[in-house]
């Protein structure tokens, strides 16, 4: 009995030691920000400085544009994640309720999105996008994330789930299939719509590399394009460039402290899928 | 109703909510997916005329005998083997551990998981003062425990281990979530049984868990071969827009990146698209098959 308990303490401490491992990070990213350049590099670093300059955070803020580049995220997020959700939700009912002809070769066709590397597409989209003057623009950011294939497949299997009596009694009311759409299945699917919109805001707000390629203009920056190049800006003032670290990543976690429920349901049920 | 022929103004009349989706799709993923084969075999091409000349295989050629795609591909490698495996086994290791403690398991789940849900780019900026060698939390650990300061994002020899510690860390809360669940979806009744019939708790573990949670098992495997195999951002914060000293950190992406936007070298770059393109379709078709075939939900 007491080696059990032996075991369960010390247990607890690798959970403890290793949750402390996994917050450490954005701990000293705060405690950070809020030195100034000698108290950062003291050693041995202090955990956290006798007084904290919280006006780093707002100088750090006037040391780039940073408020467009907030701006800038949010439309982007925004934007993007509304359109795919209504692109997606039109699809998914379409694959889940409708019968028409070469339903499940159109499937097919766009099934195969969803193994191809984004990575892969940047050339392509690239050329695309200036040929057609769009660099630079916020068109730029969203329009290539404005579908998206893997948020169809996981709608749909909300939407399979529920049964197609529901449909044809709402048919027999007389109700189009537009009417049905937006006020009985999309209601009664809200919470996976609620958990694939978040993981959406969630990628789209962190995205990286497709906006740092298509915006060489730095107004257009989104966050983690503009955190990226502040060393340029900022050179080594490292309580400055971990304040600017905070910008991106605070409105996320808290997103997540304040939606976990519907963030873990959409990653187990989208994780699994592929 | 119900039992009707389909219609074409049935098939008109879904076509027009597929639309959206058809055409955003075709547009950035179809049509780029063929571009890109087909800028891949062209020898030369023109940016502004998009118009490109003569085909062949040079461009793979060029890919074969360039030892900077060699350095890539074999850092891709070393950058999925040193992630992979290791990711598996401690998310493992951390699940059990937190289904033995009910009681604090949400609180706990939700610390592990806050650095997936954070941006790569800024809290690798995080990370590029942590690893910092002069002023670096983690050498002054090094220094507490007699080791000798290491240069984590100045000496080539580090390069892969830095950007593999980091990476770990990073995505180590989506497999904790999922064998959580798989975890839960294994009867009780079976540990019961095992244990009236005196199974011991590590016996109960390899012949109970392992092989029932052995299809998420293999699935998060894929999952995070996948996802480590297009490693990129964290290289180009932790570099400043390099692959790292001597190129120490060069991986496909990196080489896709470099070659595209810095060279604006339209060709090579599609072949090396190509390239990450058929190792990721190989991982998905496993994925799938497995999926299919030894996956219940």
């Amino acid at each position: 009995m007491t080696k059990r308990k032996l075991a369960n303490i010390l247990f607890f401490l690798i959970l403890v030691l290793g949750a402390l491992i996994m917050v450490f990070p954005f701990f000293w990213m705060i405690s950070t920000s809020v030195k100034t350049p000698s108290e950062a590099a003291q050693i041995p670093p202090m955990l956290w400085p006798k007084h904290p300059h919280w006006v780093n955070f707002v100088n750090a803020f006037h040391a780039a544009p940073f408020g467009r580049y907030l701006v800038n995220s949010l439309i982007v997020t925004v934007c993007t994640t509304a359109a795919q959700m209504f692109t997606s939700i039109l699809a998914a009912f379409a694959f889940s309720k409708l019968k028409f002809w070469g339903k499940n070769l159109i499937f097919m066709i766009f099934l195969t999105t969803m193994m191809v590397p984004i990575e892969m597409l940047i050339i392509p989209n690239y050329v695309t996008l200036s040929e057609t003057h769009l660099m630079n623009t916020y068109l730029a950011l969203i329009l290539p994330w404005a579908a998206s294939f893997f948020t169809v497949f996981t709608l749909r299997q909300a939407f399979n789930a529920v049964p197609p009596q529901v449909y044809y009694a709402a048919k027999i009311d007389g109700a189009s299939d537009w009417k049905y759409l937006w006020t009985v299945l999309v209601p009664i699917c809200r919470s996976s719509i609620v958990a694939m919109t978040i993981l959406e805001v969630i990628s789209s707000w962190n995205d990286f590399m497709w906006p740092m390629i298509v915006t060489n203009d730095p107004n257009m920056r989104t966050l983690p394009v503009a955190v990226a190049s502040f060393t340029n800006d900022v050179g080594t003032n490292y309580p400055y460039m971990m304040a600017a670290a905070t910008f991106v990543i605070i409105p996320m976690i808290v997103l997540y402290v304040i939606l976990e429920k519907y963030i873990i349901q959409g990653i187990t049920k989208g994780g699994l899928v592929g | 109703m119900i039992n009707q022929k389909i219609s074409w103004k049935q098939t008109l009349h879904a076509l027009l909510y597929l639309a959206p989706m058809m055409i955003l799709l075709s547009i950035f993923f179809l049509y780029p997916i063929i571009s890109t084969f087909i800028l891949s075999v062209f020898k030369k091409y023109n940016f502004y005329t998009n118009a490109g000349q003569g085909i062949g295989f040079d461009n793979f050629a060029y890919l074969w005998h360039d030892p900077m795609f060699h350095q890539a591909v074999k850092n891709t490698f070393i950058f999925v083997l040193g992630v992979v495996p290791a990711s598996i086994i401690i998310s493992l290791g951390i699940a059990l551990l937190l289904n033995r403690f009910s009681k604090v398991r949400g609180f706990f789940q939700t610390l592990y998981f806050l650095p997936y849900v954070t941006s790569t780019v800024a809290i690798a900026m995080v990370w590029t003062w942590i690893y910092h060698s002069d002023y670096g939390v983690l050498n002054f650990i090094l220094k507490l425990f007699h080791l000798p300061p290491v240069g984590w994002l100045t000496d080539p020899h580090y390069t892969m281990l830095t950007l593999i510690i980091f990476s770990i860390w990073k995505n180590l809360g989506l497999n904790i979530i999922l064998f959580l669940v798989a975890l839960n979806s294994v009867p009780k009744q079976y540990y019961l049984s095992a244990s009236i019939d005196g199974a011991t708790p590590w016996q109960q573990f390899t012949n109970i868990t392992v092989p029932l949670i052995s299809p998420t098992t293999f699935l998060l495997t894929i999952n995070a071969m996948i996802a480590s195999f297009k490693v990129f951002d964290q290289i180009y914060v932790f570099y400043h827009n390099t692959a790292g000293p001597n190129n120490s950190g060069m991986t496909i992406v990196y080489y896709l990146y470099q070659k595209f936007y810095v060279e604006n070298n339209y060709t090579v770059a599609s072949a090396a698209g190509v390239v990450l393109f058929v190792i990721i379709l190989l991982a998905t078709i496993l994925q799938n098959y497995v999926s299919k075939h030894y996956v219940h939900y």
